[in-house]
């Protein structure tokens, strides 16, 4: 009854208060959005002046999607110079060679992996070229489609650490903290009726972001969607109790923007985003003391590689135990405020 | 919680104050709020805590109303040590700020907190009705808390310490921005709870209204320096008005 009259009126406000529900809702699909056409964008093609090339090769390059120029030596030079193209090459005897503009990396691989493709096609027939297959995945993956379930993850994480927060934070210093210690609730009923509260409205609101970015985007999605969905809610309540207990330490809604730095941001450095096996050991051991390298785990695990419960139970227990631990903490800390 | 527990406290021995407070003493971090309070509050009684801003009224009123733990003495309400969630649910209690969800209309402001005392159904609607017409805000129920003037946040704070009709009503600066006329029917209603049993305990710096409770005390750098009714306290100083008691006890105490 009491745990209900909470779980009522966070969703009312949450009702009234429109922009935020539009914030939770809105933003993440539109930064998935963004993301979707910055990284599905096509391939980059790559700018190459000839110099001295025989035409089967410049007609080679147009094959491989290169814009191709043909250039005298010193053309080629000045459009380098003016960054008007990636790449000059010539053949000097039967020796390939190549300048690159060098600047932007990805531009350098473009170039590469096109004059590659040529020269090994120009290879005589007989040498064998290895047969490639996916175990996950396929040659049409885009990024989009190994960022896209740590992205799924961040959100429901990063938003529902900043509201609950936030409503937490008001909470005490609006006196309606105090008004609620005053009443007969329990101290775990306050933290049982914001985690139901709040998981009840995120339920709602990753079940719309996912099915947006896999049914609306087209994000690759290989596994279980309820599985996703209850991956989205277990770090939602860890975020949830964790924004509620770090709001204790904030004191007003501004300082509670700075935990943002301090607890989101290096989160997302061990979320997957970044290549973790290039890390020292001890940088890795960081990652695993992080809720989000789990959920994110666990997210692409299910979505890339089509894994199901057997595969993502230890992410889901190191889960429910970093909730565990901060619900626990989130009723201590309400001791504060009333001994019993 | 048991229905028949409670009708056990509704008749307290005819002897047992509903309020004893026995030389409580609270600190903060190491300076001394309260230093030996012993006071006793009955029913039907308006009492009144009198005293300038950071004498410790709002620190003894949170003790009385369960939220903070006194550190020596003892508090007890309605025959029950304090804190006690049991008891809580018996008082009213109206902090100095409104304590109010601003995102949400008046009405569902009040259907939050009388959930939270266990009121449901038609009762409750009843209640929230009673409440607001007292208040005199029943025009505005389905406004936004966050379009109410200050007054009128401080009078639906009251509705709300009411809900639940409770046996002790504890009123912290109630009467604070509100305009003469409507403190005036605030203090008669309070007048009427008090007739129909209600213990009541305010706090207030304003001394005109220290003149209409049933009894004082005056309290001062977390000390009671009197306690009477406000003839008495006025008598006993040859003052004509309780601020004048008040100067007089606070000079001679010093």
């Amino acid at each position: 009854m009491r745990i209900r009259a909470l779980i009522v009126r966070i969703l009312r406000q949450f009702w009234h208060d429109k922009r935020t529900l539009a914030l939770m809702i809105v933003a993440p699909m539109f930064v998935l959005l963004l993301m979707s056409l910055v990284f599905n964008g096509e391939t980059y093609k790559p700018d190459i002046a000839v110099v001295q090339a025989p035409d089967a090769l410049a007609k080679k390059l147009e094959q491989l999607d290169a814009h191709v120029y043909r250039y005298s030596p010193e053309e080629a030079e000045s459009a380098l110079a003016e960054g008007r193209i990636d790449a000059v090459v010539r053949l000097n005897g039967a020796v390939p060679e190549v300048k690159l503009e060098g600047s932007d990396p990805s531009a350098n691989k473009a170039v590469l992996l096109v004059l590659q493709e040529a020269f090994q096609q120009a290879v005589p027939a007989g040498v064998v070229r290895p047969v490639v297959t996916y175990l996950h995945g396929s040659a049409s993956m885009a990024s989009f489609d190994y960022f896209g379930p740590v992205l799924i993850g961040f959100f429901v994480f990063f938003f529902v650490f900043l509201i609950a927060g936030v409503a937490f934070l008001r909470e005490r210093t609006g006196g309606t903290l105090e008004r609620l210690l005053a009443s007969p609730l329990r101290r775990w009923e306050i933290v049982a009726g914001y985690l139901a509260g709040f998981g009840l409205f995120t339920a709602i609101q990753s079940a719309l972001i996912a099915w947006f970015a896999i049914g609306a985007l087209g994000m690759m999605m290989n596994g279980s969607f309820g599985l996703v969905l209850a991956f989205a809610l277990l770090l939602a309540l860890v975020a949830l109790s964790l924004g509620t207990l770090l709001s204790a330490f904030a004191s007003n809604e501004f300082q509670m923007i700075q935990f943002i730095p301090l607890v989101i941001v290096p989160q997302v450095f061990f979320s997957g985003l970044f290549n973790m096996e290039t890390m020292a050991d001890w940088l890795r051991w960081l990652g695993r003391c992080m809720p989000l390298f789990y959920g994110a785990d666990a997210l692409r695990e299910i979505m890339v590689r089509g894994g199901g419960w057997p595969d993502v139970a230890f992410d889901a227990y190191m889960l429910a135990g970093f909730a565990a631990v901060f619900i626990a903490l989130n009723i201590f800390a309400l001791k504060k405020h009333r001994s019993i | 919680m048991a229905d028949n527990k409670i009708a056990a406290w509704d008749t307290p021995p005819a002897a047992e104050p509903i309020i004893r407070l026995e030389q409580v003493e609270r600190s903060f971090g190491g300076k001394p709020v309260l230093q030996n309070v012993s006071l006793q509050v009955s029913e039907a009684e308006i009492f009144g805590l009198l005293g300038p801003s950071g004498s410790g009224k709002t620190t003894l009123v949170k003790l009385i109303a369960g939220i903070d733990k006194a550190r020596a003495g003892s508090v007890h309400v309605l025959g029950e040590r304090m804190p006690k969630l049991g008891v809580m649910r018996r008082i009213g209690y109206m902090a100095q700020s409104d304590a109010l969800y601003a995102e949400l209309t008046a009405r569902e402001n009040l259907e939050f907190f009388a959930s939270l005392y266990g009121l449901g159904g038609s009762r409750r609607n009843r209640r929230i009705a009673e409440s607001m017409e007292l208040v005199g805000l029943t025009d505005h129920l389905k406004k936004p808390v966050r379009l109410y003037s200050g007054g009128m946040k401080r009078r639906l704070s009251l509705a709300a310490a009411l809900l639940h009709e409770p046996s002790v009503l504890i009123l912290d600066e109630p009467t604070v921005g509100i305009d003469p006329v409507l403190r005036q029917s605030i203090w008669r209603e309070l007048e009427t709870l008090s007739r129909a049993g209600t213990a009541i305990v305010v706090t207030t710096h304003v001394m005109d209204e220290a003149d209409r409770c049933s009894r004082l005390a005056m309290i001062r750098d977390g000390r009671l320096i009197a306690t009477g009714s406000p003839e008495a306290l006025k008598r006993e100083t040859g003052s004509d008005t309780i601020e004048q008691a008040f100067l007089h006890f606070g000079g001679a105490t010093v």
